[in-house]
């Protein structure tokens, strides 16, 4: 979210030092959201997910769609950003330590057509978390089941009404 | 491969032999500057991310002769304007005054001083560089590669940008772009063999 708050903001910018700093920032941050979704669906391939919560089978259908298409995403825009990078020739160095290799070789017409792949696959994860968001909520305050707890275990179930 | 090409590579090995051997009694003279096969370029460091950009339009006055490098001379005229950063946005912003000025200083120039060998084939040029009406020394190594019917000059130095103000204002903070500029030209020539 800060991410893509972060990406929408600084390419409105006129050209400044801080455009550039947020540049770098939102690929630190994008680079990060990767490894951490990498990591994340290795431990999901080694260990068991919860059974899911019952309900109509379509809600089923659309929450397992819905998880697998922001996973998807979730790979797919850090990559479309690193290679618009490679492609605009202005590479990822890692938090201004680690280069990060370039994937494709310089290319701007290439460059710009990953870069609305990128902002549309931006806006459609946009549009899904809003999804994913508006569903936990309804199964918390509506359903009042523990499908928010088990996301937020801070977050305790509501109590049924009597 | 046709008898043709058989000697045209057969002369090009001759020639590299003679630039080569030491005390042949032949060595290589520049005779025409091959600018289209010629490029200046440079590395800036944005949030330490190397970015290269190139100069499309310059010109090269060059005498070179291996056999008395202490003799060569060389003047560089390159248009400001010809700029090429590899976006349309950062070109436009580095044409204006805080950046190069072109308006007021279309051109940057270097114009040489002293070139003395380093042996085997490398250089040290060493001049005076203006840019935005400010002169600095500069000193580049290169080295002179045969090629073909031709020679190439290739080297590199580093400018700080700052000492050129180059990059005014917000600009002038290195934690962005950094001070340091490393340049790079290739420049291409025709050669003809003289006796030494």
């Amino acid at each position: 979210m800060v991410s893509v708050t972060l990406g929408i903001y600084m390419v409105g910018l006129k050209l400044s030092p801080l455009k550039l700093r947020l540049y770098s920032w939102h690929k630190w941050v994008g680079i990060t959201i990767f490894l951490l979704v990498a990591a994340r669906l290795i431990w999901r391939a080694a260990n068991v997910p919860p059974p899911p919560i019952l309900g109509p089978p379509w809600q089923q259908v659309a929450a397992v769609v819905n998880h697998w298409l922001l996973y998807v995403l979730l790979i797919c825009i850090p990559l479309s950003g690193w290679l618009m990078s490679s492609a605009y020739g202005v590479g990822v160095v890692y938090f201004g330590v680690i280069p990060l290799p370039d994937l494709i070789g310089k290319n701007k017409e290439l460059g710009d057509t990953l870069k609305a792949l990128h902002e549309t696959l931006a806006f459609t994860m946009l549009a899904l978390v809003t999804v994913h968001a508006v569903a936990a909520l309804k199964h918390h305050l509506l359903d009042r089941d523990a499908v928010l707890h088990r996301m937020l275990p801070l977050v305790r179930p509501r109590a049924r009404k009597q | 491969m046709t008898p043709s090409h058989r000697g045209l590579l057969l002369s090009a090995t001759l020639a590299t032999f003679l630039v080569s051997a030491a005390g042949s009694g032949y060595a290589q003279r520049v005779s025409a500057v091959e600018l289209d096969k010629s490029t200046i370029t440079f590395v800036s460091k944005q949030m330490n991310v190397p970015v290269e950009g190139k100069f499309g339009r310059f010109t090269v006055q060059l005498a070179f002769d291996a056999a008395k490098p202490n003799e060569g001379r060389v003047q560089v005229e390159l248009d400001l304007s010809s700029i090429d950063t590899g976006s349309e946005e950062a070109n436009d912003e580095v044409k204006g005054k805080g950046w190069f000025d072109v308006k007021t200083y279309p051109s940057a120039r270097f114009v040489s001083s002293t070139v003395k060998s380093l042996g085997s084939g490398r250089y040290e040029l060493a001049g005076k560089l203006t840019i935005k009406g400010r002169t600095k020394d500069v000193v580049a190594p290169f080295a002179f590669k045969p090629a073909g019917q031709g020679a190439v000059f290739e080297g590199a130095f580093v400018l700080k940008r700052l000492d050129y103000a180059i990059g005014e204002g917000a600009w002038s903070d290195t934690d962005t772009v950094a001070n340091e500029v490393q340049v790079k030209f290739r420049i291409s020539a025709v050669t003809g063999m003289v006796k030494k």
